[in-house]
């Protein structure tokens, strides 16, 4: 039990390190897109481990925090692209590294809405 | 009406019989009155060929995710920040909605690639280390890994 | 033992808050300070399930559930009202 105990802390610790990864990369990225991707990808993946880990030291909160990771693991890529699509519509600058930008040649038809979000 | 029963369980977190028939009535009357005419998961395919799929899918996509988010954290904390951004396209040969909207997800997930757009079959996904510019060459490295478990599931 | 390691993993959730409450105040356009704010959040949400841990009540697992909720939709019009379409 108590091996168990100390197994969940130490992955909720390894979780924590992903989220301080994660706003390390919201601090450093040059852009507003490679920000999304360090800032709320790698934040994902932290909050998820730790998560995990609480639920393996409380056994009897298992259900409702398997909940909780199934509910970010739907709405957080939702609400990351629709804030890249929002930005790349305002046309945001991008970084002076930005190598090819294929949507930006496709050109005039970003108007014609997505129906599928 | 199944999904929002087994919410309804998960939030209670205990199994006595009034919790059970209170749900199963909740749940009825939300499902009638929310979601009548919703045909999105009549995509799935039931049979045991496509269950065993989507089990490996979850795997697949739940190591594709620890991997590419320590390739990320490498990329944040060393000191060049050696990253090569770049907006690709690529085509997907998945019909069904529901099976497009999973994959966009799948890909947004792992960091590293990002979906910005749909239209019809071609995403434009945002790269932060582009590769290759050649429209099959990203479908390839991008697309093909998750593309072949959903394409038996959801056709 | 396992106390004081959930202890440093709440420290270090508290550090990695901070870092993003500064981003949030030094970044100077709209779009990255949303950013900024979801990054909060998600950071907000282990906090949360954290403090479960501390206290000791599960009622605030609930309450990490309902700010999720609130975050996704704030996230979600603010993106629209960027789109013009609201």
């Amino acid at each position: 039990m108590e091996t168990l105990k100390i197994i969940g802390a130490i992955i909720t610790l390894i979780g924590s390190l992903f989220l301080l990864l994660g706003s390390i990369g919201l601090i450093r990225m040059p852009d507003v897109f490679t920000r999304i991707q360090a800032g709320t990808k790698a934040s994902t993946l932290g909050t998820l481990l730790s998560l995990l880990g609480l639920g393996i030291i409380y056994f009897d909160m298992a259900g409702k925090i398997f909940l909780l990771i199934v509910f970010i693991l739907i709405t957080n890529p939702v609400s990351s692209h629709m804030l890249a699509r929002a930005a790349h519509f305002i046309g945001v600058k991008k970084a002076d590294l930005t190598v090819v930008d294929k949507l930006e040649e496709k050109g005039k038809n970003h108007e014609t809405k997505n129906s599928a979000k | 009406m199944v999904t929002f029963f087994v919410i309804w369980v998960l939030l209670n977190s205990k199994l006595t019989p009034d919790v059970l028939l209170s749900g199963l009535v909740v749940a009825f009357i939300v499902a009638l009155i929310s979601c009548s005419k919703c045909d999105v998961f009549n995509d799935i395919r039931l049979s045991p060929k496509a269950m065993a799929y989507s089990i490996t899918y979850i795997f697949v996509f739940l190591l594709e995710l620890v991997k590419s988010n320590f390739d990320v954290a490498l990329r944040v904390i060393s000191p060049g920040l050696p990253i090569n951004p770049g907006i690709v396209e690529v085509k997907t040969k998945l019909k069904s909605k529901l099976g497009r909207m999973i994959l966009a997800n799948s890909i947004t997930l792992t960091p590293g690639t990002l979906t910005v757009e749909m239209q019809d079959e071609r995403f434009f996904i945002h790269w932060i280390d582009v590769k290759s510019e050649n429209i099959e060459e990203d479908t390839k490295l991008l697309v093909s890994k998750f593309e072949k478990y959903l394409e038996v599931i959801y056709g | 033992m396992a106390n004081i390691i959930l202890q440093i993993a709440g420290g270090i959730m508290l550090l990695s808050l901070v870092l993003s409450l500064y981003r949030f105040f030094s970044s100077g356009t709209l779009v990255n300070r949303v950013i900024a704010f979801d990054t909060m959040t998600i950071i907000s949400i282990s906090l949360i399930a954290m403090i479960t841990h501390y206290s000791g009540r599960t009622i605030y697992i609930d309450v990490a559930l309902i700010y999720g909720l609130l975050s996704f939709l704030g996230v979600v019009v603010v993106a629209r009202y960027l789109e013009k379409s609201l």
